[in-house]
């Protein structure tokens, strides 16, 4: 997509993907309080991503997020979830216990707070990083996408 | 008459509204053929039932629906129908009837299930007095978080929620195994940018000319 034109595009949506993933991250660190989690975040975050692959092309938003980022990215999150569990595993509780993580009395939150953080921020990864990777599969196959197509 | 007005006229009429345009951008999208306007309706029909998820109290769900339905999947629906025609082919007369049928009959069925469906918000409905009020009473004091449906997600059903990260691992994985990574294919492009980037910006403006 060459420059000379889509201005208004352009220029709205540098204000938007900032905010765009600032939200995201909101949405994945209040999602012990309000509506949203790791999921909603991760898509809304590879939704900012794709916004600027959409108006700035495809090649620049692979230079700014490679491919290979995404994918290591989705199996990093995975990773990190069933990590956690391990990590439960290891310090003598069930998979996934998160009141065994720090060995803590029952009745306190801390494991369930930082296990739950970690696997929030696992499925964030996980789900951003797959979402980027169906995106390029699709949109990689097209070189450009033309000005008629819209 | 007035029972059934009082109190929740303006909620009323936001449910048939939204209803009824769920309603007519179904219709739209069966009528149409240009597969981008059916693609964006698509993304309409999901940011209205987002809307409408609000209005019945289901905001984690209205949420995925606006993330998932209306901005995901309407992009990769794009990127889908770049790789094909942009004109769905019309269908013959005899064939639409089978499909009409097993709308019509599905139709049916739903609606009679909704006879039997508790009311809207009932306490005494089976979700509100089983497992779910349940967890509204221990969570608290098992977890320490406020939402419930962050805990209940990450803690009383982690397993279910590594099952779910999992299956969109593998989802990704499996479309690039389908499709490609799609870096190949843009190499050369990439290639190609970073070289008019690098050469002098006369170069690029005479080529943007050409074009």
């Amino acid at each position: 997509m060459s420059s000379s034109h889509h201005v208004i595009l352009r220029v709205v949506s540098k204000t938007l993907i900032p905010v765009i993933a600032l939200y995201a991250f909101y949405v994945q660190f209040h999602g012990d309080y309000g509506p949203g989690g790791g999921f909603q975040a991760g898509v809304i975050l590879a939704v900012a991503v794709i916004l600027y692959a959409l108006v700035f092309g495809v090649p620049s938003a692979m230079r700014a997020v490679p491919p290979a980022f995404t994918r290591t990215l989705a199996a990093f999150g995975v990773l990190l979830y069933s990590g956690v569990g391990f990590w439960a595993l290891i310090r003598g509780g069930n998979f996934l216990e998160y009141g065994a993580l720090f060995n803590e009395a029952p009745g306190g939150h801390k494991g369930q707070h930082i296990g739950i953080l970690l696997i929030e921020l696992g499925v964030l990864c996980g789900v951003s990083g797959a979402m980027l990777t169906i995106f390029y599969s699709f949109a990689g196959r097209v070189a450009e996408i033309r000005d008629e197509d819209w | 008459m007035s029972e059934v007005l009082d109190g929740s006229v303006g909620l009323a009429t936001v449910n048939i509204l939204l209803l009824s345009l769920l309603f007519v951008v179904g219709i739209a999208i069966a009528r149409l053929r240009s597969l981008f306007a059916i693609v964006m309706l698509s993304g309409l029909y999901s940011l209205l039932s987002a809307v409408w998820y609000v209005v019945v109290d289901a905001v984690d769900v209205a949420f995925t629906e606006a993330a998932v339905g209306a901005g995901m999947s309407t992009v990769v629906l794009l990127g889908a129908m770049l790789l094909t025609s942009r004109m769905a082919k019309p269908e013959k007369r005899l064939a639409r009837l089978g499909p009409l049928v097993v709308v019509l009959v599905t139709g049916a069925m739903l609606i009679y299930a909704t006879v039997d469906l508790p009311a809207f918000g009932d306490p005494n409905s089976p979700v509100n007095t089983g497992v779910g009020y349940e967890y509204l009473l221990v969570n608290w004091n098992d977890t320490g978080i406020a939402n419930v449906v962050t805990s209940v997600l990450g803690s009383y059903r982690g397993f279910d929620t590594l099952g779910e990260t999992t299956v969109v691992f593998v989802a990704g994985i499996a479309v690039a195994m389908l499709l490609g990574f799609g870096e190949r294919s843009l190499a050369e492009s990439i290639r190609k940018d970073d070289k008019t980037t690098k050469s002098s910006a006369k170069n690029t403006v005479k080529s943007e000319g050409k074009s």
